[in-house]
């Protein structure tokens, strides 16, 4: 066998690459295949009424508009508790923190933090959020939720971009006279910021897309209006397709992927948003 | 000659028990250049690195001494090292350009100090460059990013950045260890200019170099301060066996 190999060493090579496009292809067609027979089934229910109307009779029929506005409020909600505190933990973890047993400690338990099912943290945010913060069922019980289901996401890829940075640009900037803070927010970040953006946008696209964590903690089955105040509970596209795939008799299949390809074309957008502004950052870098 | 740094007794000592630096007693005159040479790891790169306290950064397990400028300890815990890095320049063995336009990796330290006027930034653009002996070759590409130029270039825009804050001390740590021939004179041409206004502390990339610019010469072997004399002594007089065989190539 060995000396086959050896002798044929151009089928060999052959036979790898053959095998490694199989492999790309294997992969590549199911998620392709999924998007367009989504958007097949779903263009069909795309209509203004779908986007902006309510939903009539029993939610089969009319439009998700409380469901798109909802899971737009949620992730604009973990966004504003995730982003900031994320970062600045990475900064921290990064910049400040000593190399010792506890911060081992802290990474540790954030990388583990990210591995946790999401269901653990909608009963986690049900315990704290809901019942004994008394937030109640609402749109902050879950944003809080999903922040702190976002966080490790965000914290764990912003500390791997503020790593990447050269050391020597820190020792320059203390070499000119620089604090540690103006090192970081003059030299530091902006280098860092097009990585950080992919972390906050791949965690924030996670939580618009989860239904577990806000499941127990802001998700309404059906409003017949859109939500006032924080401590509001709210509709959003994964629980509303999650409802309209399993809990509604009779549920015409067009709303169901319509709903979908919504929820699809959200988070898509994000991702189409954080690629924008990578390469944005990336043209006005001076390198 | 007025000695612009005092270094007493200064004795360092890394967490890791490397390089480290051993009761080093030194004058260092004004308006000359000072040369630390010796092999590596004997302590030139560590003692630099006291005098403007980026050693503040690495692992230092303790320091002993006084280190004199201007008559105040920098080893002071009262001691405001920003202050003191404005003062006290440094440019490292490989240039490292920050990620800006020439011009902002000139106008950095200054934007650093709060110095918010342009027309303070444009003065300082042209001077540090005109003195670093890169204005006629980047003139008229200042906001071009600064890592286009090239490697020589760009340890002169390092030079610059370091001069454009003004300092009255320059350290220089191998400036011209990654560059060629050409480049190498010119750097050593704009400080023998730079000596004139400024106390220069070189640690040399050889012992040709050690040669040509010294005014003063310092020998480091293994953290201790072999000798210490002016550089035509040193390299063609030798007091000490050890400062012979390495001047002379013998071993190092």
């Amino acid at each position: 066998m060995n000396n086959f190999f050896t002798k044929n060493r151009e089928l060999t090579e052959k036979l790898g690459f053959s095998l490694l496009t199989l492999m790309t292809l294997l992969t590549v067609i199911p998620i392709i295949g999924t998007v367009i027979y989504i958007i097949v089934q779903g263009a069909p229910a795309m209509s203004w009424e779908f986007i902006t109307g309510f939903p009539r009779d029993g939610m089969r029929e009319g439009g998700i508009l409380p469901a798109i506005i909802g899971t737009f409020y949620l992730t604009l909600g973990t966004a504003i508790f995730s982003v900031p505190l994320g970062i600045a933990a990475a900064i921290y973890l990064s910049e400040y923190a000593p190399d010792n047993r506890a911060t081992r400690l802290v990474r540790l338990a954030i990388i583990n933090l990210a591995g946790i099912p999401s269901v653990v943290y909608g009963l986690f945010g049900l315990g704290l959020f809901v019942l004994f913060l008394k937030f109640g069922t609402s749109m902050l019980s879950a944003s809080l939720t999903l922040s702190i289901m976002t966080l490790p996401v965000i914290i764990s890829t912003a500390e791997e971009a503020l790593r990447a940075v050269p050391q020597s640009f820190r020792t320059v900037s203390i070499s000119l006279g620089g604090t540690r803070w103006q090192t970081i927010r003059r030299t530091v970040l902006p280098e860092a910021l097009p990585g950080i953006i992919t972390g906050v946008i791949l965690g924030l696209e996670r939580a618009a897309g989860e239904t577990a964590p806000i499941l127990f903690t802001g998700a309404a089955f059906f409003l017949p209006r859109l939500p006032h105040s924080p401590f509001d509970a709210t509709m959003a596209l994964p629980y509303h397709l999650f409802v309209i795939s399993t809990q509604v008799p009779e549920m015409p299949v067009q709303i169901q992927y319509g709903t979908a390809l919504v929820l699809l074309v959200f988070v898509l957008g994000m991702n189409m948003i954080a690629t924008l502004i990578r390469s944005r950052a990336r043209a006005k870098r001076q390198w | 000659m007025k000695n612009k740094i005092v270094i007493e007794n200064l004795t360092l000592q890394y967490s890791d028990g490397t390089e480290s630096l051993n009761g080093i007693s030194l004058e260092i005159p004004a308006n000359a250049t000072t040369v630390l040479f010796g092999p590596a790891g004997g302590g030139k790169s560590s003692l630099l690195r006291c005098l403007n306290r980026l050693n503040d950064l690495a692992d230092v397990e303790s320091v002993s001494g006084r280190i004199l400028l201007d008559g105040e300890d920098i080893l002071d815990l009262k001691m405001d090292v920003t202050a003191l890095r404005r003062k006290v320049g440094m440019v490292f063995a490989r240039p490292v350009v920050l990620p800006f336009s020439i011009r902002g990796n000139l106008t950095y330290g200054l934007e650093l100090a709060g110095e918010k006027r342009k027309s303070r930034h444009d003065e300082a653009v042209e001077r540090s460059l005109k003195l670093a002996a890169l204005w006629e070759e980047v003139h008229d590409r200042l906001d071009d990013p600064a890592i286009a130029l090239s490697g020589g270039q760009q340890q002169r825009l390092c030079l610059a950045r370091s001069l454009a804050l003004e300092p009255e001390v320059l350290l220089l740590d191998e400036p011209t260890s990654g560059l060629d021939p050409i480049s190498t004179s010119k750097v050593e041409e704009a400080l023998d200019e730079l000596k004139k206004q400024y106390t220069v502390i070189l640690v040399p990339h050889s012992v040709q170099q050690a040669a040509r610019t010294s005014d003063y010469a310092a020998f480091f072997l293994q953290g201790k301060l072999i000798e210490y004399a002016p550089g035509t002594d040193i390299f063609t007089n030798p007091q000490h066996q050890r400062t012979e065989d390495y001047v002379t190539g013998r071993f190092g």
